[in-house]
Protein backbone atom coordinates (compact mmCIF):
# COMPACT_ATOMS: atom_id res chain seq x y z
CA UNK A 1 0.00 0.00 0.00
CA UNK A 2 1.95 3.36 -1.30
CA UNK A 3 -0.58 5.91 0.63
CA UNK A 4 -0.49 8.28 -1.46
CA UNK A 5 -3.00 10.84 -2.63
CA UNK A 6 -4.69 13.59 -3.48
CA UNK A 7 -7.74 15.28 -2.38
CA UNK A 8 -9.99 18.12 -3.06
CA UNK A 9 -13.08 19.65 -3.01
CA UNK A 10 -15.43 19.39 -6.33
CA UNK A 11 -18.18 20.65 -8.03
CA UNK A 12 -20.99 17.33 -9.07
CA UNK A 13 -23.79 17.22 -10.91
CA UNK A 14 -26.71 15.68 -9.71
CA UNK A 15 -29.18 16.53 -12.97
CA UNK A 16 -29.06 19.09 -15.11
CA UNK A 17 -29.00 22.42 -13.07
CA UNK A 18 -28.89 20.80 -9.99
CA UNK A 19 -24.92 20.77 -9.06
CA UNK A 20 -23.47 20.29 -5.43
CA UNK A 21 -20.52 20.17 -3.50
CA UNK A 22 -18.18 17.25 -3.11
CA UNK A 23 -15.05 15.96 -1.37
CA UNK A 24 -12.81 13.55 -3.63
CA UNK A 25 -9.73 11.82 -2.50
CA UNK A 26 -8.48 9.36 -4.82
CA UNK A 27 -5.15 7.58 -4.71
CA UNK A 28 -2.02 8.19 -6.72
CA UNK A 29 -1.33 6.42 -9.82
CA UNK A 30 -2.84 4.96 -12.89
CA UNK A 31 -4.95 2.21 -11.16
CA UNK A 32 -6.96 0.15 -11.94
CA UNK A 33 -8.76 1.11 -8.61
CA UNK A 34 -12.19 0.38 -6.87
CA UNK A 35 -14.50 3.35 -5.49
CA UNK A 36 -16.33 4.37 -2.53
CA UNK A 37 -18.85 6.80 -2.00
CA UNK A 38 -18.57 7.85 1.16
CA UNK A 39 -22.31 9.05 3.07
CA UNK A 40 -21.30 11.45 6.20
CA UNK A 41 -23.42 11.05 9.29
CA UNK A 42 -26.08 13.98 10.72
CA UNK A 43 -23.39 16.18 11.86
CA UNK A 44 -22.82 16.78 8.48
CA UNK A 45 -20.40 16.94 5.57
CA UNK A 46 -17.46 17.88 8.23
CA UNK A 47 -13.93 17.46 8.87
CA UNK A 48 -14.11 14.03 10.54
CA UNK A 49 -15.68 12.42 7.43
CA UNK A 50 -13.26 13.98 5.07
CA UNK A 51 -10.64 12.27 6.99
CA UNK A 52 -12.55 9.04 6.38
CA UNK A 53 -12.79 9.94 3.06
CA UNK A 54 -9.08 10.58 2.58
CA UNK A 55 -8.60 6.95 4.32
CA UNK A 56 -9.94 4.89 1.44
CA UNK A 57 -7.78 6.65 -1.01
CA UNK A 58 -4.59 5.80 1.11
CA UNK A 59 -6.12 2.25 1.00
CA UNK A 60 -6.38 2.51 -2.55
CA UNK A 61 -9.70 3.30 -3.68
CA UNK A 62 -11.51 6.19 -4.72
CA UNK A 63 -13.71 7.94 -2.61
CA UNK A 64 -16.71 10.80 -2.68
CA UNK A 65 -17.93 12.16 -0.64
CA UNK A 66 -21.32 14.55 -1.17
CA UNK A 67 -22.52 17.36 0.77
CA UNK A 68 -25.76 16.08 1.27
CA UNK A 69 -26.70 19.38 3.13
CA UNK A 70 -25.38 21.82 0.44
CA UNK A 71 -28.87 22.65 -0.93
CA UNK A 72 -30.22 22.98 2.44
CA UNK A 73 -27.50 25.78 3.00
CA UNK A 74 -25.10 26.13 1.00
CA UNK A 75 -22.10 27.60 1.95
CA UNK A 76 -22.57 27.47 5.91
CA UNK A 77 -20.86 25.57 8.13
CA UNK A 78 -21.26 22.26 8.27
CA UNK A 79 -22.68 22.67 11.81
CA UNK A 80 -25.05 25.22 11.09
CA UNK A 81 -26.11 23.06 7.82
CA UNK A 82 -26.91 20.02 9.80
CA UNK A 83 -29.08 22.21 11.78
CA UNK A 84 -30.81 23.23 9.46
CA UNK A 85 -30.98 19.66 7.72
CA UNK A 86 -32.31 18.36 10.85
CA UNK A 87 -35.02 21.12 11.05
CA UNK A 88 -36.09 20.37 7.53
CA UNK A 89 -36.40 16.56 8.72
CA UNK A 90 -33.71 15.22 7.50
CA UNK A 91 -32.35 14.69 3.78
CA UNK A 92 -35.39 13.16 1.59
CA UNK A 93 -34.93 9.51 0.57
CA UNK A 94 -35.29 10.45 -3.27
CA UNK A 95 -32.49 13.03 -2.98
CA UNK A 96 -30.55 10.75 -1.35
CA UNK A 97 -30.67 8.47 -4.17
CA UNK A 98 -29.62 10.75 -6.66
CA UNK A 99 -27.29 12.27 -5.19
CA UNK A 100 -25.54 8.91 -4.55
CA UNK A 101 -26.30 7.57 -7.98
CA UNK A 102 -24.40 10.65 -9.20
CA UNK A 103 -21.62 10.23 -6.87
CA UNK A 104 -21.67 6.75 -8.24
CA UNK A 105 -21.18 7.41 -11.79
CA UNK A 106 -18.45 10.39 -11.32
CA UNK A 107 -16.60 7.26 -10.00
CA UNK A 108 -16.73 5.04 -12.54
CA UNK A 109 -15.94 7.52 -15.59
CA UNK A 110 -12.48 8.21 -13.47
CA UNK A 111 -9.33 7.44 -15.36
CA UNK A 112 -8.33 4.47 -13.54
CA UNK A 113 -11.85 3.34 -12.01
CA UNK A 114 -12.12 -0.67 -12.07
CA UNK A 115 -16.22 0.09 -13.01
CA UNK A 116 -16.69 -1.12 -9.38
CA UNK A 117 -18.55 1.22 -6.60
CA UNK A 118 -19.27 0.33 -3.07
CA UNK A 119 -21.05 2.65 -0.75
CA UNK A 120 -20.78 3.57 3.23
CA UNK A 121 -22.48 5.51 5.37
CA UNK A 122 -22.53 6.69 9.23
CA UNK A 123 -25.06 6.99 11.46
CA UNK A 124 -28.09 8.50 9.57
CA UNK A 125 -25.96 7.72 6.67
CA UNK A 126 -26.13 3.95 7.32
CA UNK A 127 -29.60 3.75 6.30
CA UNK A 128 -28.92 5.84 3.71
CA UNK A 129 -26.08 3.44 2.65
CA UNK A 130 -28.91 0.99 2.69
CA UNK A 131 -31.33 2.30 1.08
CA UNK A 132 -28.80 3.61 -1.82
CA UNK A 133 -27.69 -0.37 -2.16
CA UNK A 134 -31.63 -1.18 -2.59
CA UNK A 135 -32.11 1.15 -5.24
CA UNK A 136 -28.95 1.44 -7.15
CA UNK A 137 -26.79 -1.35 -8.92
CA UNK A 138 -24.17 -1.11 -6.46
CA UNK A 139 -21.21 -3.44 -5.96
CA UNK A 140 -20.94 -3.60 -2.11
CA UNK A 141 -22.20 -1.38 0.81
CA UNK A 142 -21.67 -0.75 4.28
CA UNK A 143 -23.69 0.21 7.09
CA UNK A 144 -22.19 1.55 10.05
CA UNK A 145 -25.02 1.96 12.88
CA UNK A 146 -28.00 2.85 10.79
CA UNK A 147 -31.24 3.00 12.60
CA UNK A 148 -34.66 3.57 11.18
CA UNK A 149 -34.13 0.29 8.94
CA UNK A 150 -36.28 -2.18 10.10
CA UNK A 151 -38.15 0.35 13.49
CA UNK A 152 -39.34 3.47 12.62
CA UNK A 153 -37.58 7.00 14.86
CA UNK A 154 -39.01 8.07 18.28
CA UNK A 155 -42.39 10.15 17.42
CA UNK A 156 -40.86 13.27 18.57
CA UNK A 157 -38.04 13.02 16.44
CA UNK A 158 -38.04 15.70 13.30
CA UNK A 159 -36.88 13.16 11.12
CA UNK A 160 -39.16 12.54 8.56
CA UNK A 161 -37.78 8.82 7.43
CA UNK A 162 -39.63 5.68 7.75
CA UNK A 163 -38.38 2.08 7.90
CA UNK A 164 -36.89 1.35 4.64
CA UNK A 165 -36.78 -2.73 5.26
CA UNK A 166 -39.51 -3.21 2.34
CA UNK A 167 -36.93 -2.62 0.21
CA UNK A 168 -34.47 -5.46 1.03
CA UNK A 169 -35.72 -7.95 -1.77
CA UNK A 170 -34.23 -5.26 -4.33
CA UNK A 171 -30.57 -5.63 -1.96
CA UNK A 172 -27.89 -5.02 -5.30
CA UNK A 173 -24.69 -5.93 -3.46
CA UNK A 174 -23.82 -7.81 -0.42
CA UNK A 175 -23.90 -5.81 2.91
CA UNK A 176 -21.51 -5.62 5.80
CA UNK A 177 -23.10 -4.23 8.94
CA UNK A 178 -21.09 -2.97 11.57
CA UNK A 179 -22.77 -2.26 14.84
CA UNK A 180 -22.54 -1.76 18.45
CA UNK A 181 -24.08 -4.00 21.60
CA UNK A 182 -24.60 -1.05 23.18
CA UNK A 183 -26.60 1.06 20.43
CA UNK A 184 -29.97 1.76 21.39
CA UNK A 185 -30.71 2.93 17.48
CA UNK A 186 -30.03 0.39 16.08
CA UNK A 187 -30.25 -1.81 19.04
CA UNK A 188 -29.23 -5.91 18.86
CA UNK A 189 -32.62 -6.56 17.92
CA UNK A 190 -33.20 -4.42 15.30
CA UNK A 191 -29.92 -5.87 13.38
CA UNK A 192 -31.04 -8.94 14.42
CA UNK A 193 -34.08 -8.72 12.78
CA UNK A 194 -32.82 -6.88 9.48
CA UNK A 195 -30.55 -9.80 9.66
CA UNK A 196 -33.05 -12.37 9.60
CA UNK A 197 -35.22 -10.53 6.63
CA UNK A 198 -31.90 -10.79 4.01
CA UNK A 199 -31.87 -14.56 5.36
CA UNK A 200 -34.35 -15.07 4.46
CA UNK A 201 -34.19 -13.18 0.79
CA UNK A 202 -30.65 -15.04 0.68
CA UNK A 203 -29.13 -12.08 -0.10
CA UNK A 204 -25.44 -11.97 1.08
CA UNK A 205 -24.75 -10.24 4.21
CA UNK A 206 -22.52 -10.24 7.13
CA UNK A 207 -23.23 -8.40 10.62
CA UNK A 208 -20.76 -7.80 12.93
CA UNK A 209 -21.67 -6.33 16.75
CA UNK A 210 -18.72 -5.51 18.68
CA UNK A 211 -18.67 -5.36 22.41
CA UNK A 212 -17.92 -2.23 24.64
CA UNK A 213 -19.00 -0.50 21.57
CA UNK A 214 -22.04 2.09 21.04
CA UNK A 215 -23.55 4.63 18.43
CA UNK A 216 -20.51 6.48 16.67
CA UNK A 217 -17.40 3.87 17.36
CA UNK A 218 -15.32 4.45 14.95
CA UNK A 219 -15.89 8.48 15.55
CA UNK A 220 -12.44 9.22 16.82
CA UNK A 221 -13.24 12.75 17.91
CA UNK A 222 -16.24 11.80 19.95
CA UNK A 223 -16.43 10.30 23.14
CA UNK A 224 -18.29 7.27 21.24
CA UNK A 225 -14.86 6.62 20.17
CA UNK A 226 -13.80 2.78 21.12
CA UNK A 227 -11.04 1.82 19.27
CA UNK A 228 -11.02 -1.33 19.70
CA UNK A 229 -13.82 -1.87 17.76
CA UNK A 230 -12.96 0.91 15.60
CA UNK A 231 -9.77 -0.57 14.62
CA UNK A 232 -11.94 -4.12 13.78
CA UNK A 233 -14.23 -2.68 11.86
CA UNK A 234 -11.50 -1.03 9.66
CA UNK A 235 -10.08 -4.72 9.56
CA UNK A 236 -13.59 -5.85 8.25
CA UNK A 237 -13.93 -2.78 6.04
CA UNK A 238 -11.11 -3.54 3.93
CA UNK A 239 -11.38 -7.10 3.76
CA UNK A 240 -14.73 -7.20 2.79
CA UNK A 241 -13.87 -4.20 -0.12
CA UNK A 242 -10.96 -6.07 -1.25
CA UNK A 243 -13.43 -8.97 -1.87
CA UNK A 244 -16.01 -7.09 -3.97
CA UNK A 245 -14.11 -3.64 -5.35
CA UNK A 246 -10.46 -4.03 -5.59
CA UNK A 247 -8.42 -4.77 -8.55
CA UNK B 1 -28.83 8.07 15.17
CA UNK B 2 -30.34 9.01 18.25
CA UNK B 3 -32.46 12.42 17.82
CA UNK B 4 -35.17 13.83 19.53
CA UNK B 5 -37.29 17.26 19.09
CA UNK B 6 -37.98 19.07 22.38
CA UNK B 7 -39.40 22.20 21.96
CA UNK B 8 -39.33 24.70 19.15
CA UNK B 9 -40.24 28.17 19.85
CA UNK B 10 -40.58 31.64 18.80
CA UNK B 11 -38.74 34.09 21.10
CA UNK B 12 -37.24 37.90 20.63
CA UNK B 13 -33.89 38.81 21.55
CA UNK B 14 -30.08 39.49 20.38
CA UNK B 15 -27.67 36.57 20.10
CA UNK B 16 -24.02 36.97 18.88
CA UNK B 17 -22.83 34.88 16.44
CA UNK B 18 -19.88 34.38 14.44
CA UNK B 19 -20.44 37.59 12.28
CA UNK B 20 -21.70 39.61 15.10
CA UNK B 21 -24.79 40.73 16.88
CA UNK B 22 -28.38 39.54 14.92
CA UNK B 23 -31.68 39.56 16.15
CA UNK B 24 -33.14 36.51 17.01
CA UNK B 25 -36.51 34.72 15.70
CA UNK B 26 -36.71 30.91 16.69
CA UNK B 27 -34.77 28.45 19.46
CA UNK B 28 -34.93 24.93 19.55
CA UNK B 29 -34.20 22.71 22.41
CA UNK B 30 -33.34 18.78 21.26
CA UNK B 31 -31.23 16.00 22.94
CA UNK B 32 -29.01 14.50 20.45
CA UNK B 33 -24.99 13.63 19.55
CA UNK B 34 -23.23 17.07 20.28
CA UNK B 35 -20.86 18.29 17.61
CA UNK B 36 -17.81 19.24 20.09
CA UNK B 37 -18.88 18.65 23.84
CA UNK B 38 -17.32 15.63 25.44
CA UNK B 39 -20.59 13.78 26.22
CA UNK B 40 -22.62 10.94 24.24
CA UNK B 41 -25.76 13.16 24.27
CA UNK B 42 -26.23 16.63 25.52
CA UNK B 43 -29.10 18.97 25.51
CA UNK B 44 -28.64 21.65 22.36
CA UNK B 45 -29.74 24.69 22.01
CA UNK B 46 -30.18 26.25 18.89
CA UNK B 47 -30.63 30.35 18.84
CA UNK B 48 -31.54 31.36 15.25
CA UNK B 49 -32.63 33.49 12.73
CA UNK B 50 -33.95 31.73 9.54
CA UNK B 51 -34.77 34.44 7.68
CA UNK B 52 -30.86 35.15 7.96
CA UNK B 53 -29.25 32.05 6.84
CA UNK B 54 -28.26 28.68 8.70
CA UNK B 55 -25.45 30.86 9.61
CA UNK B 56 -27.42 32.73 12.13
CA UNK B 57 -27.21 31.08 14.89
CA UNK B 58 -25.70 30.60 18.68
CA UNK B 59 -25.88 27.26 19.41
CA UNK B 60 -25.32 25.38 22.82
CA UNK B 61 -24.51 22.01 23.74
CA UNK B 62 -25.13 21.36 27.83
CA UNK B 63 -25.07 17.80 29.76
CA UNK B 64 -28.31 17.32 31.00
CA UNK B 65 -27.36 18.71 34.24
CA UNK B 66 -26.03 21.74 33.31
CA UNK B 67 -29.40 22.42 31.38
CA UNK B 68 -31.17 21.81 34.49
CA UNK B 69 -29.13 24.07 36.06
CA UNK B 70 -29.57 26.63 33.59
CA UNK B 71 -33.20 26.41 33.51
CA UNK B 72 -33.17 27.03 37.35
CA UNK B 73 -30.82 30.01 37.14
CA UNK B 74 -33.28 31.93 34.85
CA UNK B 75 -36.22 31.06 36.72
CA UNK B 76 -34.70 31.85 39.93
CA UNK B 77 -33.58 35.39 37.97
CA UNK B 78 -36.85 36.20 36.59
CA UNK B 79 -37.97 35.62 39.93
CA UNK B 80 -36.22 38.01 41.51
CA UNK B 81 -37.18 40.93 39.16
CA UNK B 82 -40.33 42.90 39.43
CA UNK B 83 -42.92 41.90 37.09
CA UNK B 84 -43.32 45.55 36.39
CA UNK B 85 -39.96 45.19 34.30
CA UNK B 86 -40.40 42.11 32.51
CA UNK B 87 -42.65 43.66 29.79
Amino acid sequence: MQEALTAQTISMTVAAGDEIEAYLARPQGSGPFGSVVVIHHMPGYDSSTKEITRKFAAHGYAALMPNLYHRDAPGASPDDAAATARAKGGVPDERLVADVGAAAAYLRALDGSNGKVGVIGYCSGGRQSFLAACSLQLDAAVDCYGAAIVNPPPAASPLKVTPIVGLAKDLSCPLLGLFGVEDKMPSPDETAALAKVLDGLSKPHEFHTFEDAGHSFFAVDRPAYRVAAANEGWEKIWDFYGRYLAG
Amino acid sequence: MCTYLTEKIEITGSGKGAAGWFQLSDASVYFDHPVHAMAEHTVNIDFLNPGKGPSARVAVELTAASARELARAIEATLASVPPSLQD
